[in-house]
């Protein structure tokens, strides 16, 4: 699976601009699925109808977290503003891409009062290469990504938008290994998770499932003075029981814990205090679907290095394919 | 001009009846059908010329920010809050109207005489204010505007050579650009215009409409920001005056479906109208709700750049205002469903 990471997490798809990487994806479950949609926002949604059973709903985001330009400077220097969670402190000196393959070097106003004070988002610009703004190679509206190089250490992956190809390629490799269950099975590609769960919301009108997973990461608590979680990188996918935008359904809940046990899959239970999943819109959408969430523990999440391990990603697909077995 | 009766209208959101009607009676002959729903939105229909029709939603919104009397206090002044966001800057001393009657009132202030030092650089809250409307007792004030009573800015539309200046711009501008369109010809697709209600409080009206109408494709047409006053350093206008239409890429409502995004600018480019692209990332507006109706509906917002919007006296460019009309004519003229095929 290391390659379909790799590729994964190096397409461009920030969100609202999904079209690179919904290609890459597109060209792996073309020969896996019996019908590939997009829907009217952009999400990717691949069937494979095995049987008349339940409609269930596998979810990953595509998009990924960035930078949009807001304005260009006589000089060409570019203010930018934040596409999803994007914080000042991981990110000065580090570097954008746009889609065009344009990098931007993310610089920080010299003038600063208290030097030692985390600076504001707004103290922070892109230096393009350019010498005047007629020369500037990028405009207002275009978006960019955070780019830093794939790399492997030990079981350990290290990569940009692990948040949430990880997902992604958990979902296309249970798809690629899914032979037979009962289910008509959706996985949905979800657009613009990263600012407010907007693909995966109208995806899920569009579906009408019984019942819906997200696949997403989730923050660790095993790094020295982390805030205190209980989940660690390495013991397993996280069956989550809440986070700040949901509380999983326990029926959904349950199914993904009875079949770890059964099937001797290492698991955690995952109670994450800050953040959601597109798991928080999908429970909400039309009558209300018994959603749940099997998240991939993640270092590091929304800065260029986010942090999994390998074996965690391999469980986590053993586990979606025990889940499709048994519902 | 109808932006002038627009603009001079009244409709708070919430109470968007009197806007509604000169809404109606300017589209009323030159639409197919038309009615009000649930929650107030007026809903119009003009039937396309071409076969396999797209369903497109143009919207703008009807209401606009203002007041509303929650108390009265013993000697006859108002106390309010208020609806949609209004600077507490501009309300000290603010003429406005009270009620369907529309009894003038002025937001009471201090006289520069009386005034402490330091105390004229304190911005007052809204709840430390009254709106003085002449009644000398609890009962006469009560009378003439029971609780709930609406407030709007007291302002008469005017022309200022190629500028004009009127309350509620945002977004009469946008019925306005709305009302030109339906007047217009037929377009190849049905046309549902939403002229919608509540967009200041929570895009509300938006999203009932947005799930009734089930478009294809939705643009939202707005009265939006113009930053290009003088400032203290060199920063993003938001938009200026006299660029042209605005083009919403992302705000914090929406972001804008890039194949509408180039439908417009390649039309602008093609016949040479200028527009400028709003500062990403402020602001939000009805396409916010409209995009996430149902299974989702492609969606942009294009505004005439306003000046002082959210007080009362906006300023706009009626050359922006005109190019507004044409872009989204011309666009909306080269709009079939290979705009929309990914």
């Amino acid at each position: 699976m290391r390659e379909l990471i790799r590729k994964l997490t190096g397409a461009f798809g920030p969100s609202g601009a999904e079209e690179p990487i919904r290609k890459v994806i597109r060209a792996e479950i073309e020969p896996l699925a019996d019908e590939i949609r997009v829907d009217p926002l952009g999400s990717l949604i691949a069937r494979k109808q095995c049987g008349d059973g339940k409609r269930i709903l596998l979810d990953a985001h595509m998009d990924e977290i960035g930078v949009m330009v807001t304005y260009v400077d006589e000089k060409g220097f570019a203010r930018f503003t934040r596409i999803g969670g994007v914080y000042t402190l991981n990110h000065v000196g580090g570097r954008v891409a746009f889609a065009d393959g344009t990098v931007g070097v993310i610089g920080i106003e010299g003038k600063r009062k208290d030097p030692n004070k985390v600076p504001k988002f707004e103290q922070l610009y892109l230096d393009v290469g350019a010498t005047s703004r007629d020369d500037c190679p990028v405009g207002v509206g275009d978006p960019a990504v955070f780019v830093r190089p794939f790399e492997t250490q030990g079981t350990r992956l290290i990569s940009k938008a692990m948040d949430d190809r990880i997902g992604c390629a958990v979902l296309i490799e249970t798809l690629r290994r899914l032979e037979q269950t009962d289910h008509d099975v959706h996985f949905v590609f979800a657009v613009q998770e990263e600012v407010g769960m907007r693909g995966a919301h109208t995806a899920t009108y569009g579906i009408d499932p019984d019942m819906a997973i997200a696949v997403d990461v989730t923050t660790t608590g095993d790094t020295p003075e982390a805030r205190p979680m209980a989940v660690e990188l390495g013991k397993g996918p996280a069956i989550k029981i809440k986070d700040a935008g949901m509380i999983a359904h326990p029926a959904v809940r349950d199914l993904m814990i009875q079949q770890a046990k059964k099937a001797e899959i290492p698991y955690q239970l995952e109670v994450l205090e800050r953040g959601t999943t597109d798991a928080a819109a999908m429970q909400l959408v039309r009558a209300g679907v018994p959603s749940g969430c099997l998240s991939v523990p993640c270092r590091y999440v929304h800065t260029p290095s986010e942090m999994v391990d390998e074996q965690d990603v391999e469980n986590s697909v053993q586990l979606l394919l025990e889940v499709l077995q048994a519902a | 001009m109808i932006l002038e009766k627009l603009s001079n209208a009244i409709g708070i959101s919430g109470d968007e009846g009197d806007v509604r009607a000169v809404v109606l009676e300017a589209i009323q002959e030159h639409v197919d059908e038309f009615k009000v729903d649930t929650l107030g939105n007026l809903l119009a229909f003009k039937r396309g010329t071409g076969r396999n029709r797209l369903r497109v939603m143009l919207a703008a919104h009807m209401d606009e920010v203002g007041l509303m009397v929650v108390d009265h206090d013993k000697d006859g002044f108002l106390q309010a809050r208020t609806v949609g966001g209004i600077d507490p800057r501009l309300l000290p001393g603010a003429l406005f109207h009270v009620g369907p009657e529309r009894i003038p009132g002025v937001v009471g202030v201090k006289p520069i005489h009386l005034l402490k030092e330091g105390e004229g650089e304190k911005v007052s809250k809204i709840e430390s204010l009254a709106v003085d409307i002449g009644a000398k007792s609890k009962d006469e004030a009560k009378k003439l505007a029971p609780l709930g009573t609406y407030a709007a800015f007291a302002t008469q539309f005017r022309e200022l050579g190629t500028t004009v200046s009127g309350k509620a711009f945002d977004d009469r501008a946008g019925c306005a650009v709305l009302v030109e369109l339906l007047r217009g010809e037929r377009f190849r697709f049905d046309l549902h215009a939403a002229f919608t209600v509540q967009e200041e409080v929570g895009l509300r009206g938006a999203q009932v409409a947005a799930y009734a109408i089930e478009p294809d494709c939705a643009f939202a047409l707005e009265g939006t920001i113009a930053d290009d006053t003088p400032k203290e350093k060199e920063g993003s206008p938001t938009t200026e005056l006299g660029q042209g239409p605005a083009i919403t890429v992302m705000d914090r409502s929406v972001i804008s479906d890039r194949r509408l995004v180039r439908l417009l600018t390649g039309a602008a480019d093609e016949l040479d109208i200028p527009y400028q692209f709003k500062q990403p990332g402020i602001g939000g507006t009805d396409a916010g709700a409209i995009h996430l109706a149902r299974e989702g509906v492609p969606a942009v917002t294009v505004a005439v750049p306003c000046r002082y919007i959210h007080g009362p006296a906006a300023l706009l460019s009626l050359k922006d205002f005109d190019n507004t009309v044409r872009l989204m004519r011309e666009s909306l003229s080269r709009l079939t469903r290979r705009t929309l095929k990914l």
